[in-house]
């Protein structure tokens, strides 16, 4: 909660000054009733004197009238003034907010991101800083406002009658206490809530994306009484929110007009004993009619600053995070001048599952280091450490020498060329998805990359060739395309250091091959790491390292491993489609 | 997040459904983005229609609501009446018991006052809650059924801000109508109050509410237009926000972070710049009402002064007066502001309707029944299909499997492997022909009953994020604990799923991440051997599956086709080898149909196929996946 009005607060000017035109706009709201009150009673005045003549009476209405209307206008302007700052000043909070969410997100490590589903972390972005922008909006500037009519009202009513004025503000007391419980109350609910929402959200997410899944099995059913159950779960939340709020609100308000009741009664009393006249009991009645406003507001107050806290604790929760991988202090930008990668005895695990263990090998300029191995074997986990997506468990991983711990993460990044299996592809244009890494690239230069991946044959046949929109509206790629799509990608950024994770698995193997064999011609001075289940693609690699549960079992070069006659060998047999056979 | 939509059908025909089936589905996308404006022009009555027809099973308590926000505005209404009548028959006349019951009705009145608020909020909630949770519960429905051919174009991020987005504008715009229907009831009461107190005053008052309308009027079209553009620019930081948070490891990958930055910065500041332009429209209305405010107060101070003095009227209908005015603008400011709401769920109403009134490609019969015990034999008749029906994918298709047969689908990448078995399935009805099950045409049996005889395994694996046994027991409601081990140990799931951390009841991360590829398919072939289906529909994730696990799977594929027909989309060929009937498909039709050892001896593909030794078929059209992608048409 303090944070949002830390937050807040940078905006120190912003911030003061729409408090500033809030407590403007109360005191001038509070001269309205003082002006009308003392009009009714002048006029009763004159009327009961007798003295004056009728046209002294108009005409001092008349300057009344004037004067409320005057008064009128100038909190119209100084009221706009500060609904206007009050929502600049939450638009500017919460895109603050959303730039520092959307920048800890860039950031944050991998191992959080496969672990936080990407409903949460949207639910988080979205709803839960419109919930924060809310409060800024119509809770802190408002609050302001709230406490200067209540105080403001009840000096000037205090100057009219003390008493009275005690009486008629009898109902705050009360009103502060229901609305702190109420918030209380609120504020639990409203948590339960968003964490009900975001289960929703998961369940349909999963749903939708594993909707083949759902019809092969026929499971429709089961999935409708599982979404129907969180659905359930949050109609119920939101109505005992409802409830609580709707009871609070209503009592605070009940405890408004009592006042009224007792403030006609004894000002009534008043009167007729001669101590009031009748326009100050009139002024008082128009001061009640105006504490009406903070009396609706308090009730909204509350239901957006428990919402805002609840809300603003799960986005802070992400901000929180400390990112695993981070730069050390005294982290220097690499300088590749080789590329050699080292792995020297590194292990590592996610969480406590050991995924490598003792892994050591070395990969050099103008050279291919193929890693095969049965899945969950580790190939994954090396491609992982070498771009510094996580930090080994022990051991080091090294580019020219320098522990990649001790260089810039942003450098490590640059010096690697990543292709991953399953590639992701961004709404946009062919061309922006090509150059996303670089985005200041030449058309040459990306249908260079494109002809490589032996892509741009296919994307000249599109209608718009690469300015063709890929994603919502435009075309789907089959995975092989999407494949060379990003390989074209990572090379474009001409990395000295390339990474290439079964990232031509859903490509045939004329392609596969073609590829290949123009990389073999580009890749002159770099060092190329490849991973993938298809041995074909490794026949060539200088050397080829066999991973099995972590560890490496065989290592060699294409022949080397044949003669060995083990893992590789069998593993060479069944792909040639005659293993199985000699198995049986 | 597109990518999962994508994957089923890209591996082997990726053109067919991408490329043919959007002639529907871009339709229906382009209708759901039609622009927010077009759909204002025209608030049409169908919208609330609709909303009557989801709300018509709560009448009790919408009835009940409305009695109670009547009550309130009575409650509210009395308050200024009570006061004149003290003022006017009490004080000014010294009468303290009078004054007594007045003030001691005051505190009914605020009893009164307290009840009903407390009722009309907690029963609009109620229904609005209801009602929205009936058009969620729909519209998760629809998404299921229209998810095959929809979700492919859309993605899924898109259709969850429908769910979610549009759905909660709805909500807001139904929990506030109560304050709608109390603001105009309040509206109506205070001008009768005032011409019942004094119509001279009252037209005097009341005159220049032409003008606050009139003012409106010109406001309206500018303030819906910010309004929009607003709406818009928030819908464009979330899209982004998506993409980036999906893509994650490609920013991560790319160093695209500063440059996303700048991006993001950008679209913020657009969304910043409408929103405050939205933000002045909106509270220009302000200082017009308040003027309008002090301007009515006057001319009750001086019109109803004036008649004080010649004693038309008494001092306390003027002092009831003035608290009336102060009131009456009030719900015309709240009204404006409920009217942009009010907007903004037409527009929600609209996507959220449209959606669900698109139409099923595939309904079952009125007649429907459920397909019964069977054998297992499964018939193509001259089967015509396409996604677009004036392009077909499929011709003439004609095929048995006995029961307990393997039948090998092979053929080129695009040839329709995938859309024979997505046609068994009965994901889209074909165009000529039948399909039967056992001889019962699969258009006259229900669709869930299909479900429980034909099983499917995908390509790609999809597990949900739950645990190991949830996962392999998957709407297999009967499968105790120890089934779901059995399976696993024979499929050769058993190792690995102990080695995770809490076994069978490990929950796995979203879409199994922390599983490979090919543990995922295991793991898919357990839960198929749970269900255990007299048909089966297998497409062969060779293509992703590590070779490393090639015999482990092979032994695990044998013994899941034992004793089930099946049609296998096969790219190895010793799977091919081991099924009893081999289908060649290229370009639609059927070119070779038999044995492995028939298929040799002639002349054909498969024979060329089979001498050139290639490791897998999808080998044989280099370019056929460039070719056929090819979006004709389409942009």
């Amino acid at each position: 909660m303090w944070r949002i009005v830390k937050l807040t607060l940078q905006y120190r000017w912003h911030f003061g000054i729409a408090a500033l035109f809030a407590a403007v706009t109360s005191v001038i709201s509070l001269f309205v009733p003082k002006l009308l009150g003392e009009g009714v009673d002048e006029a009763l005045t004159l009327i009961e004197g007798g003295t004056a003549s009728r046209g002294d009476v108009e005409s001092l209405l008349l300057g009344t009238g004037l004067t409320v209307i005057l008064f009128s206008a100038l909190r119209g302007t100084t009221g706009f003034a500060q609904m206007f700052l009050g929502e600049t000043l939450s638009q500017r909070v919460s895109n603050e907010l959303r730039m520092l969410y959307f920048d800890k997100l860039q950031v944050l490590s991998f191992s959080f991101h496969d672990k936080v589903h990407t409903g949460q972390l949207m639910s988080r972005g979205l709803s839960d800083i419109e919930g924060v922008r809310g409060f800024v909006q119509s809770g802190l500037v408002q609050i302001v406002r709230v406490v200067i009519v209540i105080v403001a009202a009840g000096v000037f009513m205090a100057m009219i009658d003390l008493q009275l004025a005690l009486l008629s503000l009898s109902f705050v007391p009360f009103m502060v206490y229901r609305s702190a419980r109420l918030r209380l109350q609120l504020r639990t609910t409203w948590r339960k809530i968003q964490d009900a929402l975001g289960e929703l959200t998961t369940t349909m997410q999963e749903n939708l994306a594993g909707v083949r899944v759902v019809r092969a099995f026929s499971a429709q059913k089961y999935e409708e009484a599982k979404f129907d159950v969180t659905a359930r779960e949050v109609v119920d939340l939101r109505m005992s929110a409802a409830r609580t709020h709707a009871y609070g609100g209503a009592a605070i308000s009940f405890a408004f007009l009592v006042a009224w009741a007792v403030v006609l009664w004894v000002a009534g009393e008043k009167v007729i004993d001669g101590e009031l006249t009748i326009g100050q009991l009139t002024q008082f009645f128009f001061y009640l009619a105006l504490l009406r406003f903070p009396v609706r507001m308090i009730v909204m107050i509350i239901n957006s600053t428990a919402r805002a806290s609840s809300a603003g604790g799960r986005v802070f929760e992400v901000l929180d995070i400390p990112s695993e991988i981070d730069n050390n202090a005294a982290a220097q930008p690499l300088d590749v001048t080789e590329g050699t990668v080292r792995f020297d005895n590194v292990s590592f695990s996610y969480g406590d599952a050991p995924a490598l263990r003792n892994i050591s090998f070395e990969a050099r300029k103008d050279h291919t280091i193929g890693i095969v191995g049965a899945p969950g074997s580790g190939k994954s986990s090396i491609t992982n450490l070498i771009p510094r997506f996580y930090d080994p468990t022990i051991g080091t991983v090294s580019i020219d020498g320098t522990d990649l711990r001790d260089a810039t993460v942003l450098s490590v990044r640059q010096a690697i060329g990543l292709v991953e299996q399953d590639p992701f592809l961004f709404d946009g244009s062919i061309k922006d998805n090509i150059r996303y890494g670089d985005v200041d690239a030449s058309d040459e230069k990306v249908v260079a990359a494109a002809t490589i991946a032996q892509i741009h044959d296919f994307i000249e046949s599109l209608p718009d060739k690469y300015e063709t929109e890929l994603g919502e509206r435009g075309v789907g790629l089959s995975g092989g395309q999407r494949q060379r799509v990003a390989i074209a990608r990572t090379l474009l950024t001409n990395s000295p250091i390339l990474v290439l994770d079964d990232s031509t698995s859903s490509v045939d193997a004329g392609t596969d091959a073609r590829i290949r064999l123009a990389l073999k011609e580009l890749t002159m001075g770099q060092t190329t790491i490849i991973i993938a289940h298809r041995l074909d693609s490794l026949r060539h690699a200088d050397e080829i390292i066999v991973l099995d549960n972590g560890e490496i079992i065989e290592r060699g070069n294409h022949d080397d491993l044949l003669v060995l006659n083990g893992h590789y060998k069998n593993l060479w047999d069944i792909q040639r489609g005659r293993g199985v056979e000699e198995g049986d | 997040m597109s990518t999962t939509s994508n994957n089923f059908s890209s591996k082997q025909d990726p053109k067919g459904p991408k490329r043919k089936r959007p002639a529907n589905a871009e339709e229906e996308h382009a209708k759901l983005n039609e622009s927010d404006e077009e759909m204002f022009a025209q608030l049409d009555s169908t919208v609330f229609k609709r909303f009557f027809y989801y709300a018509s099973p709560y009448k009790k308590a919408m009835l009940v609501a409305t009695l109670a926000v009547i009550g309130f505005t009575l409650a509210n209404l009395a308050v200024p009446l009570l006061v004149k009548f003290g003022i006017d028959n009490a004080i000014r006349q010294d009468d303290s018991s009078l004054l007594a019951i007045i003030a001691i009705s005051l505190v009914g009145v605020a009893g009164l006052y307290w009840f009903t608020n407390f009722l009309q909020n907690v029963l609009i909630t109620r229904v609005a809650l209801t009602v929205l949770y009936d058009i969620r519960g729909d519209m998760f429905l629809q998404l299921q059924r229209l998810a095959m051919s929809f979700s492919d174009k859309t993605p899924i991020g898109a259709l969850m801000a429908r769910m979610f987005g549009d759905v909660g504008a709805l909500q807001e715009m139904l929990e506030s109508s109560i304050d709608i229907i109390g603001d105009f009831l309040t509206l109506f009461g205070i001008v009768v109050i005032l011409l019942v107190l004094d119509v001279q005053l009252a037209l005097v008052t009341l005159a220049l509410v032409p003008l606050l309308f009139l003012i409106r009027i010109v406001w309206q079209p500018f303030a819906r237009r910010a309004f929009l553009r607003m709406r818009r620019n928030s819908s464009v930081v979330g899209v982004y926000l998506d993409q980036n948070v999906s893509g994650i490891r490609v920013v991560q990958a790319l160093n695209r972070q500063e440059e996303n930055h700048g991006i993001m910065g950008g679209k913020v500041k657009t969304f910043f710049w409408s929103s405050i332009r939205a933000s002045r429209l909106g509270g220009v209305l302000m200082p017009t009402v308040e003027l309008m405010t002090g301007t009515a107060l006057a001319l009750v101070l001086v019109v109803g002064g004036g008649r004080v003095l010649s004693e038309s009227i008494e001092i306390g209908t003027m002092v009831a007066f003035l608290l009336y005015v102060q009131r009456f603008f009030e719900p015309i400011r709240t009204l404006t502001m409920h009217y942009a709401l009010l907007q903004r769920a037409v527009a929600s109403g609209h996507r959220i309707f449209e959606l669900l009134d698109i139409p099923l490609t595939v309904n079952d019969k009125p007649d429907a029944k459920p397909i019964g015990d069977i054998e297992g034999r499964v018939e193509f008749n001259n089967v015509t299909f396409g996604y677009d029906p004036e392009r077909p994918i499929l011709k003439n298709i004609s095929f048995v499997a006995e029961p307990g047969q393997t039948v090998a689908l092979v053929g080129p990448t695009g040839s329709g492997k995938t859309s024979i078995t997505a046609l068994a399935h009965r994901f889209y009805d074909v165009q000529e022909g039948s399909i039967t099950i056992d001889g019962q045409d699969i258009r006259d049996v229900t669709q869930m009953s299909i479900g429980g005889v034909m099983g499917m395994v995908l390509q790609e694996p999809f597990l949900f994020s739950k645990t190991v046994l949830e996962n392999v027991s998957y709407n297999t409601h009967n499968a105790t604990r120890e089934d779901v081990v059995a399976a696993c140990k024979i499929i050769g799931a058993h190792d690995f799923v102990m080695q995770l951390e809490n076994g069978y009841d490990s929950t796995l991360e979203q879409r199994g991440t922390n599983l490979s590829v090919g543990q995922r398919q295991l793991l898919s072939f357990a839960r198929a051997l749970v269900a255990d289906p007299k048909i089966l529909v297998l497409d062969e994730a060779t293509a992703n599956i590590d070779s490393y696990t090639e015999r482990i799977i092979q032994d695990a594929l044998k013994k899941l086709l034992e004793g089930r027909t099946a049609l296998v989309i096969a790219h190895r060929l010793s799977t091919i080898r081991n099924s009893n009937k081999i289908i060649v498909v290229r370009e639609g039709e059927i070119v070779e149909s038999g044995t492995h050892d028939e298929l040799v001896d002639s002349t054909g593909l498969y024979s060329q196929l089979w001498q050139t030794n290639y490791t897998s078929f999808d080998d044989i059209a280099k370019n056929a996946d460039d070719i056929s992608d090819v979006p004709k048409g389409s942009t």
